[in-house]
């Protein structure tokens, strides 16, 4: 039996374990102090340059936010005053959420509670921000065509940043840690004493400068009001432990983050109100911590040394901080949220990987991130490793032990293809090595970008609808005239229509991308978050002004492998077999393979001809409209005999040689097919002086995007997902993980340098027992060997396992394996699967 | 003479990222036609030499097809990183691959030569000759073992056991390393004496240091309906992990290291 145990395996402390529960014992709750007081603060300085208005608002709001410290915290700070509630920032946008006032408790995803006061206390405050938010802006920067194809045709969608805060980018928090927000405000005031008041920029140079002062004065005087409040709470405190840890608390609180940390404790406090402040300064997500493990070590090691901590302290210690990133919260439309769902902030913390002079960087905090990952088993941080050659095999073990637990947790990342496309960006070596992950997948160098990632996303599925109806969507011509498809007679022509269907959509992407971020820069530059970037105060800008030393956008396309095995289908049954004709095709997809259409879907397509009519100045008549719709609603539902042909044809697409199972001629077109998107993207250039770069996945709007996509030639269904990240098409994958790991490592990672997302679904049977946990790990470092960025997995729970037999063609990939047993899991009757997934039951300690 | 790498052989299966059978990631050839017909078989589509229909998800598939040494070895090939990191390699496991040793050898000498851990699955029930043919080529011999009795191992696997015992004296004693396999079947040989004496019996062999017990599963049962087949164990549950932990105990008394699963 092999009981080989792991490093750095420490016992939860019952502390954790209430915490996590307080945590989750209500629905989180919307809070309106924030909103009055930003609104407040606008009202008071409508004369004060843009960039110290927003600087006195940060200041208002940490004075008048309530504060909090909750049962047995020995971290403090909070967004909000109930658990896992959030403030709303209305400066970005807010009439969604006056529309969503009475419904925002009661919806499906990420419902959240709010009261009668606070829907009446925002109803108050919402007019005062009409005209004047980035959203409404945004759209007013927009080329008319690039808005209507965001809101109206499902393309591509920029809603993130649209409505909301960017985040997305890692600060430089070891510079907080080290020298306080004193530090940082002595920068600025020296800046001041030596600027000439005869630069050209002398005004935004100085503003940035005073409103850096005050925000550093500004979160001193919030921690203060900690430091005061755990006082206060010491006194009323009739527990000698726990008066003695508010002692502590507030002695903290005095020191950081004014001054820098000279303890672990102090250091992890410092982090902490930098990642919460950050994210009440603007309502971004992604706010990523970034090599947590690199730049906190020290304070740990001198604390070790010194015996002044034990490794179970520090471990609580990181157990507190992992409860308070999932303390924060953020409400999103509830079309977003749909996308978002899981109240995701995506702060993404990485541990491992290399030193900037190249040598292995792993440390005891390394291992202790993992471990606190399983003892509080929550969503968030979004937690990363960096794998390269030097990785300890004891730290990858310990990491698939995490993913084992089915948290979904850790991602893995490649050095060795991230850092030489960070090096192709123009990023120096030393630099490139040090890359942090920011939200999902999207790699830079922290403390000194901007990247703009997640900037939009782009469904690489809809160009090929285009092909098909000429450029048309809806009724409205979006896409360039690429040709009726008889004039499409080699496949050859009709992949070009695609790529030119593609390279339109993109200009309109792109117009739309930099529309929002100039509306960023024009009302919502962030001082705060300015002051921990490098170089804004050295060109006197914000972030959103262009001050980062690095700046990107990147959009992310997805869609590659419906794409793949749909041209693929096209080439080989219309132009090499001669089985179907394109225009046979086109009525195959509009009538969803005989399989009638959605209710959207018809409502959808009966705007579009109602508009084409109307355009040919035939406008129809109610009665008319309803006719189409009945007929499309019914009609796309064929007889019995058609229904059989369409039956024939998925048959024939199903049977084509498809993208994740190893064959190389269908991965190097994948590979084309990828660059259609990436190469397109870098031929374009933001309005903060950097460049396009593109990542390749989803997040989750492979669902809500392909929800609006037609049929597709590819076999798949109207509505219906689209693949996620770089994978295979679900289910179409049939040879197991080093074969789609093969398939995804062909396509080229290093151009898509803004990210891509490979994920795999593993039966937890799979990963039970030390030697399978091995080769486990020998599987992501045979796929990186191969030049693939990214891999997480999703080893399924019990659930999972049930709905896999409710829907096994959503798992036909699912990863089993039993001694000398050749087959399937979803060709297996359902009483044989529960026997399989009974054997997982004890196997992990085996 | 023909080429060593258009020798053909008779398979169902290539199976990839195979993790119970044998050191690291695994790619598992599956040969077809086995001379036993053990009851409890759960790749009961391994046993007839000669191609045939199952169905299979709803689907009827032929079972069964000729390839060459160079197409299987294109396929082995293809996982090559992941048995570099892993230590892994090629599994040859069936049916009985014994029983196919010109395509068994020139397989085994080309993963040779291609530096790849060797392995095979057999049940011993071959002539001597193919083994002292292949044996040279392995580097692990994962030998089923399932009863000591002759008469009880007629019963449930078609054949007596003299020459399986034989052959796996001489396994033992000419392989590089092997280790012992018993499937433990519930009514055959899942009581405390049988594999008390099967673990002893693994004991004394020269060379044999390890034991896996794999319990047995009713993982084969759609496969035998897919066939046109009855299942011979019927509705018998599969082993527990109780008893299976039981028995491992049992097993370990014969000073082998022993183990649950491959």
């Amino acid at each position: 039996m092999n009981k080989q145990t792991l490093p750095f395996t420490l016992p939860q402390t019952p502390r954790v374990r209430r915490m996590v529960e307080h945590l989750y014992a209500k629905m989180p709750e919307i809070e309106p102090y924030r909103a009055e007081l930003v609104t407040e603060s606008y009202r008071a300085t409508e004369g004060l340059p843009l960039v110290r208005r927003r600087s006195a608002a940060y200041r208002r709001i940490l004075e008048g936010l309530p504060v909090v410290i909750r049962p047995e915290e020995l971290i403090v700070g909070s967004n909000s005053v109930a658990p896992r509630g959030c403030q709303t920032y209305p400066e970005y946008s807010w009439e969604w959420l006056e529309a969503e006032l009475d419904t925002v408790a009661t919806r499906e995803a990420d419902p959240f509670f709010i009261s009668e006061d606070t829907k009446a206390r925002l109803r108050a405050v919402h007019p005062y921000w009409k005209g004047k938010t980035t959203s409404e802006l945004a759209a007013a920067n927009m080329d008319p065509l690039a808005l209507d194809v965001f809101l109206h045709h499902g393309v591509f969608t920029v809603g993130n940043y649209f409505y909301n805060g960017v985040g997305h980018l890692c600060v430089d928090y070891p510079r907080v840690i080290r020298e306080g927000y004193r530090g940082i405000e002595r920068e600025a005031l020296d800046r001041l004493d030596r600027l000439c008041p005869a630069a050209p920029d002398y005004a935004e140079r100085r503003n940035l400068l005073l409103a850096v002062v005050e925000t550093s004065e500004a979160t001193i005087a919030y921690a203060g009001r900690y430091a005061a409040l755990a006082r206060d709470m010491a006194e009323k405190e009739k527990d000698p432990t726990r008066r003695s840890e508010l002692e502590q608390i507030a002695l903290t609180c005095d020191r950081v983050p004014a001054e820098g940390a000279r303890s672990f404790r102090e250091a992890c406090q410092a982090f902490w109100f930098v990642q919460q402040l950050l994210q009440m300064e603007s309502s971004g997500h992604s706010i990523s911590p970034g090599r947590f493990d690199q730049y906190m070590y020290p304070y740990y090691k001198a604390d070790l040394e010194a015996g002044r901590i034990t490794p179970e302290q520090a471990q609580e210690l990181i157990d507190c901080v992992w409860i308070k990133l999932n303390d924060l919260n953020k409400v999103r439309d509830a079309e977003s949220a749909k996308g978002f769902a899981g109240y995701g902030l995506f702060q993404n913390l990485i541990v491992g990987g290399q030193t900037r002079d190249g040598r292995d960087a792993t440390n005891d905090l390394s291992y202790m991130c993992l471990e606190a990952a399983m003892h509080v088993r929550l969503s968030q941080p979004s937690l990363s490793i960096r794998v390269w050659d030097g990785s300890p095999q004891d730290l990858l073990l310990k990491a698939a032990s995490v993913t084992r637990e089915g948290l979904g947790l850790p991602a893995y990342y490649n050095d060795g293809i991230i850092i030489p496309a960070m090096t192709a960006r123009g990023i120096p070596l030393e630099e490139a090595r040090d890359y942090c992950i920011i939200g999902c997948v999207e790699p830079q160098v922290a403390g000194k970008t901007d990247g703009w990632h997640d900037a939009a996303f782009f469904n690489m599925c809809r160009p090929l609808e285009l092909v098909f109806s000429n450029g048309v969507d809806r009724g409205v011509q979006i896409g360039p005239r690429t040709g009726e498809l008889s004039a499409l007679d080699t496949f050859e022509k009709f992949f070009d229509a695609y790529k030119q269907q593609e390279a339109a959509m993109i200009r309109l992407l792109v117009n739309a991308i930099n529309a929002v971020d100039a509306a960023h820069a024009a009302r919502c530059p962030l001082p705060f978050q300015s002051s921990m970037v490098a170089d804004c105060m050295e060109r006197g800008r914000c972030v959103q002004e262009g001050g980062a030393h690095y700046n990107f956008s990147g959009p992310q396309g997805f869609g590659i492998a419906n794409m793949t095995d749909a041209l693929l289908a096209v080439r080989e049954l219309v132009y090499q077999q001669k089985k179907y004709t394109l225009s046979g095709l086109k009525e195959a997809l509009q009538k969803n393979y005989g399989r009638g259409l959605p209710a959207e879907r018809a409502l959808e397509l009966t705007v579009a001809v109602a508009a084409e009519l109307t355009q040919n100045g035939k406008a129809p008549a109610d009665r008319e409209i309803r006719a189409v719709y009945e007929r499309l609603t019914r009609d796309s539902a064929s007889t019995p005999a058609e229904r059989a042909v369409y039956d024939a044809m998925l048959r024939d697409m199903d049977a084509l040689p498809h993208y994740g199972n190893d064959i190389e001629e269908v991965d190097l077109f994948a590979r084309e097919v990828a660059y259609t998107y990436t190469r397109e993207i870098e031929k374009y250039r933001n309005h903060r002086g950097g460049i396009f770069q593109a990542g390749l996945y989803p997040v989750s709007a492979n669902v809500p995007l392909g929800a609006q996509t037609g049929a597709t030639p590819d076999g798949r269904l109207a509505c219906t997902p689209i693949a996620d990240g770089v994978g295979p098409v679900s289910g179409r994958d049939r040879k197991g993980p080093t074969a789609a790991a093969n398939s995804v490592a062909r396509l080229d990672h290093g151009i898509a340098s803004n990210g891509t997302l490979f994920n795999q679904k593993f039966h937890p049977s799979a990963l039970a027992g030390m030697e399978s946990l091995a080769k486990f790990v020998a599987l992501i470092r045979g796929f990186f060997d191969q030049k693939g960025m990214h891999m997480q997995f999703n080893v399924v729970s019990r659930e999972t396992l049930l709905d896999a037999q409710k829907h096994p063609e959503k798992y036909k990939s699912l990863v089993v394996r039993v001694a000398g047993y050749s087959a399937l899991f979803t060709t297996l009757s359902r009483s044989l699967q529960d026997d399989i997934n009974a054997r997982t039951e004890h196997a992990f300690d085996r | 003479m023909t080429n060593e790498r258009d020798v053909k052989g008779r398979i169902f299966d290539i199976q990839r990222y195979s993790i119970h059978d044998g050191p690291g990631i695994r790619t598992i050839v599956f040969f077809k036609g086995c001379g036993l017909r053990c009851r409890w078989c759960c790749n009961p589509e391994s046993q007839r030499r000669d191609p045939e229909q199952m169905e299979r998800g709803g689907r009827v598939e032929t079972v069964g097809r000729d390839a060459t040494v160079a197409e299987v070895m294109a396929e082995i090939l293809r996982d090559l990183p992941y048995y570099k990191r892993s230590g892994g390699g090629v599994t040859l496991s069936g049916g009985e691959c014994m029983l196919q040793p010109d395509f068994a050898a020139a397989l085994l000498a080309a993963c040779r030569a291609a530096g790849l851990h060797t392995a095979v699955e057999t049940a011993g029930f071959a002539p001597r000759e193919n083994i002292e043919r292949v044996l040279p080529l392995v580097d692990l011999v994962l030998m089923d073992l399932k009863h000591t009795d002759p008469d009880k191992h007629r019963a449930w696997c078609g054949q007596p056991n003299d020459r399986i015992i034989d052959n796996v004296r001489y396994i033992a004693a000419h392989a590089r390393e092997t280790v012992v396999r018993v499937p433990v079947i519930p009514g055959f040989n899942d009581d405390e004496p049988t594999v008390r004496s099967i673990a002893r019996f693994a004991a004394s062999l020269p060379g044999v240091r390890e034991l896996h017990l794999l319990p047995y599963h009713r993982l084969g049962y759609d496969k035998y309906i897919g066939l046109g087949r009855p299942y011979g164990m019927g509705d018998v549950p599969p082993l527990s992990q109780e008893r299976a932990r039981a028995l491992l105990s049992v097993a370990e008394e014969s000073g082998l290291a022993c183990r649950i699963g491959g």
